[in-house]
């Protein structure tokens, strides 16, 4: 990056480890940093909203849509992290290439063929000529998919029950003034249920704080990778030799991953205070005994 | 016409390209001097500049993609790269799945490399990569093996005692061992696995696999790949050179 750098095996002390904490390498692993905030930028609300649909569906009155929702949030909940995002990331991919397929291949021939997925080279997706933007791009995009469906089942366990724990009274007074079912539902139940389903979705921000280096199992090269990458020993066919550096990169997520969660948990703590103003739980009461 | 949105869509969604063919490269990215990633963040070593000259020599223009050696295979046959260039023996197990190439490198040596000279191999486990042919090979011969999914686990393995040994392709060891400050030292005892190294391609490819067969042994003829490999930083002069059946026959 520094003229200085240009040999790196010439120089050393303090330049040597300037130069080393700007190469071309930790540039890429500080931006990998911004990866995994942008993905937790676009996953959470996207989750909120799986989460919300889904408790929602699962509430309702109509039977097959109740089914659906339930469904999904059984199916979801009930199979590992790990094993959801190896088996549907793959799953997700193919059932994409194999509709260009039918849309662009002549023929459209069945794709699996024993052990190989095979489509004409115009259906893949990305195409292999795109960039390398591209590639990657598709692959953060298969990533917050699945982390939206995965988060969304557990957020919409925790919003499901949040509704049923909506004061069955104020339901009754707001039908009491004659409201329909949609605007007790709109006026009442949404407004109302936050507080209770809050602690539940903090901690689902924290566990999915803490799951974003499956980023790394889905091939997008997040911060644990470039820790790992960069960390492992280099001899000499590296610009930059150095030992078995593992653990200061590992620590160094460590920092990053509790500094993080600490200030969510700060966040968290604040959002629940102002929610639970004026509401009929132990929270709000003892509020307004502080207040008095 | 919902198919042809449909494939709008998704043509938009694959981004902007050009009509030319190109061919993607797939790697591991992690055994130096095969091939690594560099300082600069992009693949290196010896593959690296032997596939460019493929490339080159074969009128393909090709995109370097990096994946995690256990699942190179079936990231292959599931099409997120064309050709596996990865230091890869050719074997009869991985026939069975996929095609390779003429060989492009010796067999390599295999060596050991212990805390010290007089480690007893039968005493503890010995390390190896995942899914490769070291592996197979300590399992094999009465050794009790544990895996690593990264050849740098292997090694700090070996470092930290949870084995005797670690057995690897010899020109990945050496600047290891020759690095440590007499921590790591190389076994006298060496061994002789696989059938050389060649490119991996699907079992449907046959057409691309030609193209490659082709650049490999137009550089072999012209002796292109015999500088490549003894150049000081991939394997050295010293390297074995005796191409044999697959050799130079046909120049």
């Amino acid at each position: 990056m520094f003229a200085a750098c240009a040999d790196p095996k010439a120089i050393d002390g303090l330049t040597w480890g300037l130069c080393y904490l700007t190469s071309a390498k930790h540039v890429d692993f500080y931006w990998s940093f911004l990866t995994v905030l942008l993905l937790l930028a676009i996953t959470a609300p996207a989750a909120l909203g799986m989460g919300f649909m889904g408790a929602t569906a699962a509430r309702s009155h109509i039977a097959p849509v109740s089914w659906l929702g339930k469904v999904y949030i059984w199916m979801v909940r009930g199979v590992p992290d790990i094993i959801f995002f190896l088996f549907f990331v793959i799953a997700l991919d193919q059932a994409i290439e194999y509709l260009k397929n039918l849309a662009v291949c002549d023929g459209g021939v069945w794709p699996w063929q024993g052990l190989e997925f095979r489509v004409c080279p115009e259906a893949k997706v990305p195409l292999a000529k795109s960039s390398a933007f591209w590639h990657q791009a598709y692959g953060f995009m298969l990533a917050v998919v699945t982390f939206a469906i995965v988060f969304g089942a557990f957020v919409a366990n925790v919003i499901f029950g949040a509704m049923q724990a909506v004061p069955r009274a104020q339901l009754e007074t707001a039908e009491a003034y004659g409201m329909s079912r949609a605007q007790v539902f709109r006026r009442i139940l949404v407004p109302q249920m936050w507080v209770y389903a809050l602690p539940g979705l903090g901690n689902l921000w924290m566990i999915l704080i803490k799951a974003t280096p499956l980023l790394f199992l889905l091939g997008v090269k997040d911060i644990v990778y470039y820790a790992r990458e960069l960390g492992g020993s280099k001899t000499q066919a590296y610009e930059y030799p150095h030992g078995d550096w593992r653990l200061w990169y590992f620590l160094g997520l460590l920092v990053f991953y509790l500094v993080f969660t600490r200030v969510s948990e700060i966040g968290i703590g604040k959002l629940t205070a102002r929610l639970s103003h004026g509401q009929a739980t132990s929270g709000g009461e003892a509020l307004r005994k502080a207040a008095a | 016409m919902k198919r042809l949105l449909l494939a709008t869509a998704l043509a938009a969604l694959s981004g902007a390209a050009f009509a030319q063919d190109v061919v993607r490269l797939g790697t591991e990215g992690a055994y130096p001097p095969y091939n690594f990633i560099n300082d600069a963040g992009e693949v290196a070593g010896f593959e690296r500049e032997f596939g460019d000259e493929l490339c080159k020599r074969a009128d393909l223009s090709c995109e370097w993609v990096t994946n995690e050696w256990d699942s190179i295979i079936p990231n292959l046959q599931s099409g997120n790269y064309d050709v596996i260039i990865a230091g890869m023996s050719i074997t009869d197990e991985r026939e069975e799945v996929i095609d390779f190439s003429q060989g492009y490198l010796r067999p390599a040596s295999s060596a050991y490399l212990a805390a010290s000279a007089d480690a007893d191999l039968m005493s503890g486990p010995v390390a190896a990569q995942t899914a490769t042919i070291q592996a197979a090979f300590v399992a094999e011969n009465g050794m009790q093996v544990v895996e690593y999914a990264t050849p740098e686990e292997t090694v700090a393995a070996v470092k930290n005692g949870e084995a005797v040994a670690v057995l690897a392709d010899k020109d990945y060891l050496v600047p290891i061992a020759a690095e440590s400050g007499g921590a790591l030292v190389l076994l006298e005892k060496q061994e002789s696995i696989g059938d050389g190294v060649g490119l991996g391609f699907r079992d449907s490819d046959d057409a691309l696999r030609e193209k490659f067969d082709a650049a490999i042994k137009s550089m072999k003829c012209d002796g292109t790949l015999d500088a490549m490999i003894t150049k000081a930083e991939y394997f050295g002069p010293d390297t074995d050179l005796d191409w044999g059946d697959a050799g130079k026959e046909g120049c």
